[in-house]
């Protein structure tokens, strides 16, 4: 008894904050999907119910930005996840100036957001002076220049997924190497003896051995892509309803303090759908990665 | 299958940018294993043993020198297609992979005409389970398994697909002193079985000496000795042989030779014919001592060590590299437990004569003084 006293007492600092700035504010939304016609200047509400979901579910921006974010999730993960894989194969296989090249694709990692806003202006952006870097390659093969910025919508979900994916990549890339590193020689020496080819040491050895490590990969960047919403401000500015770029997030932080804001259980609705739809995710990916990685 | 190593030298460049020095692992190797013979390559850690199996199953490319299997020079072929069995000193099991799965794995490696089919497979996989006593744990992952079974994995694994020659790395180190006394006999059995070309590793000579049919004794790259285990033992070509085999160690003094009498002190212990004047070591194995009341070689007794079969007296000589002797005598014989000194005759036959500089064994028959 005495011992779990001094136990508890030791938690208590850790228990008060995570109280005060997490459980609180996560239960505050809860409470708040749920108050009808929420006022936040007077703190009042006229009913409980589910009335603040059916709005957010019809309300088209939302849509639009649910279908975004699937958009992005669905082709940046995998996407980066591969190139990463890629990439750390070839990092783990080069010796010369290997250092140089880890320290290259690691430089995204740690560059300023801003600076890195810039470097894609420079790639996409058009302006009075400049068609964009990118455009410019496509005008050399003979094609059409293209508004990545403000132009149609697959030109701007372009540039946010080569942006999130080229943003993502070091972490990845970081982790894989490290991953394949972890393998032992001994075994690529057991297959080797043992005549296996390349690709089969690959996918019988290497990919087995560093599965935990590639669905780590995967269930973070299925939730780091649904949470996306800074790259969408970076590339397109804040109004993104207007652009059609907007984010679950950036539908959240809309109705919070965007134009359209003052609706806290709007905002509280669509973040729990959010977290319903990650949550999901998770538990699938979870479930498939126990089948997948044992040993 | 024959092998035969010609002139084989491997030199590793040096890892440190700074040192420009190179490592010669093995050097100016020569050596041929006859066919379905077990072979125990035995030296100290760090003498290139386990360099000298790897360049043998290609998985390391000689800096010169060439390698035959049979009649084929197999020098310039990678590992897969030289038809080699490795064990690992750590076995190298994939984890992932359940028992079955790690012994089937060679042979879906297999192409061509040599493709087997799944049924093939299983039963050559059951077979090879079956030889190495792991059949009920086919299902098993590497993880649930003891060291000693693992083991017997990895040589079901090295075994099914036939190799010409089997490769074993230190395979008893990792196992308890027990099992290893179990496995080795086990090693022995599945070679004579499957008369497949064996060459272990080891640093133990103990388990060397007890299985193979012939080993060989490498130091820092360098072939010292190579042959039966006995003669190696009754016949070591240099100190450094000497010292390497048998346990109690063999018992080394600084002696000389004054007008064909060995001395070890101002004690003459036997005569040596047509040797001149020099400094030599003097060996003398554990079992070559015979205690007697006026023997040539006096010594200080520390202890009496009593086995049951045999006993051991521990002495001390000034003139003596070991900080004790031991001398293994039959418990027939009467020593007195308290006595301070010991004198002992010498057997010639185990007593071995050293050049002092180079450790050459000096070749000359010691005869009992006159």
């Amino acid at each position: 008894m005495k011992n779990d006293r001094k136990a508890w007492l030791y938690l208590l600092p850790a228990i008060l904050f995570l109280g005060a700035f997490m459980v609180y504010p996560l239960v505050d939304v809860l409470v708040y999907s749920f108050e009808e016609g929420y006022n936040s200047a007077s703190q009042t509400f006229m009913g409980v119910g589910g009335y603040n979901y059916s709005y957010v579910l019809h309300d088209p921006y939302f849509l639009q930005a649910v279908k975004n974010t699937f958009i992005l999730v669905i082709i940046t993960v995998p996407v980066s996840t591969g190139l990463a894989l890629l990439i750390s194969l070839g990092l783990n296989s080069i010796k010369k100036l290997k250092e140089l090249y880890q320290t290259v694709y690691f430089l995204p990692y740690v560059t300023n957001t801003l600076a890195v806003g810039l470097v894609f202006m420079i790639l996409f952006k058009k302006t009075a002076y400049t068609e964009g870097m990118v455009n410019m390659l496509i005008n050399l093969f003979g094609g059409k220049s293209v508004d990545f910025i403000d132009g149609p919508y697959w030109a701007k979900m372009f540039v946010l997924c080569f942006y999130t994916v080229w943003i993502v990549l070091p972490f990845k890339i970081l982790i894989l190497t490290s991953a394949l590193a972890s393998v032992k020689q001994d075994y690529y020496n057991a297959a080797k003896v043992d005549g296996a080819s390349k690709w089969r040491i690959f996918t019988r050895i290497t990919l087995p051995m560093i599965s935990p490590m590639i669905f780590y990969l995967v269930i973070t960047g299925f939730i780091g892509a649904f949470k996306a919403y800074s790259d969408a401000v970076a590339l397109f500015g804040t109004n993104l309803n207007a652009a059609k770029m907007n984010t679950i997030v950036g539908y959240v932080y809309d109705m919070l303090y965007g134009d359209s804001g003052g609706y806290p259980s709007y905002a509280s609705a669509a973040a729990l759908i959010l977290f319903g739809i990650v949550f999901t995710i998770t538990v699938i990916n979870l479930m498939i990665s126990k089948k997948q990685v044992q040993y | 299958m024959e092998v035969t190593l010609q002139n084989l030298t491997k030199i590793f460049p040096s890892r440190n940018r700074k040192s420009k020095e190179s490592v010669t692992a093995v050097s100016d190797f020569s050596l041929t294993i006859p066919d379905g013979k077990l072979i125990g390559l035995l030296g100290p850690s760090g003498c290139g043993k386990s360099t000298l199996l790897n360049l043998i199953s290609g998985l390391e490319k000689p800096t010169s020198g060439r390698i035959f299997f049979g009649g084929d020079d197999v020098t310039e072929l990678p590992p897969e297609v030289r038809g080699v069995g490795l064990v690992f000193q750590n076995y190298a099991l994939y984890p992932h992979l359940t028992v079955l799965q790690n012994i089937l794995f060679p042979l879906e490696n297999l192409k061509g005409d040599k493709k087997l089919t799944k049924q093939q497979m299983l039963e050559k996989a059951n077979e090879a389970a079956s030889l190495v006593q792991i059949s009920e744990y086919l299902e098993r992952k590497p993880s649930q398994l003891s060291g000693g079974q693992q083991q017997r994995v990895a040589i079901a694994r090295a075994l099914v697909k036939m190799p010409k020659i089997l490769l074993l790395d230190e395979p008893l180190s990792n196992l308890d002193a027990r099992l290893r006394l179990q496995t080795r006999e086990e090693l022995r059995r599945i070679q004579r079985e499957t008369g497949i070309t064996t060459i272990f590793v080891t640093h133990d000579q103990e388990e060397a000496m007890s299985i193979s049919d012939m080993i060989v004794v490498m130091k820092e790259g360098v072939l010292n000795q190579i042959g039966r285990p006995q003669d190696v033992y009754d016949e070591p070509v240099n100190l450094f042989v000497a010292k390497f085999l048998g346990t109690p160690p063999i018992n080394v003094f600084r002696g000389r030779v004054e007008s064909e009498r060995l001395m070890i002190g101002n004690e003459s212990v036997l005569e040596v014919k047509g040797v001149s004047d020099r400094e030599v070591w003097i060996g003398v194995r554990p079992e070559g001592f015979i205690p007697c009341e006026n023997g040539t070689l006096t010594c200080a007794q520390t202890a009496i060590e009593v086995m049951g079969r045999d006993m051991t007296v521990v002495a001390s000589h000034p003139d003596c590299e070991n900080a004790n002797i031991r001398a293994i005598i039959s418990s027939e014989m009467k020593v007195c437990e308290s006595a301070k000194e010991a004198r002992f005759d010498l057997k010639p036959n185990k007593t071995f004569i050293f050049e002092a500089g180079s450790g050459e064994r000096i070749a000359c028959g010691p005869v009992p003084l006159a």
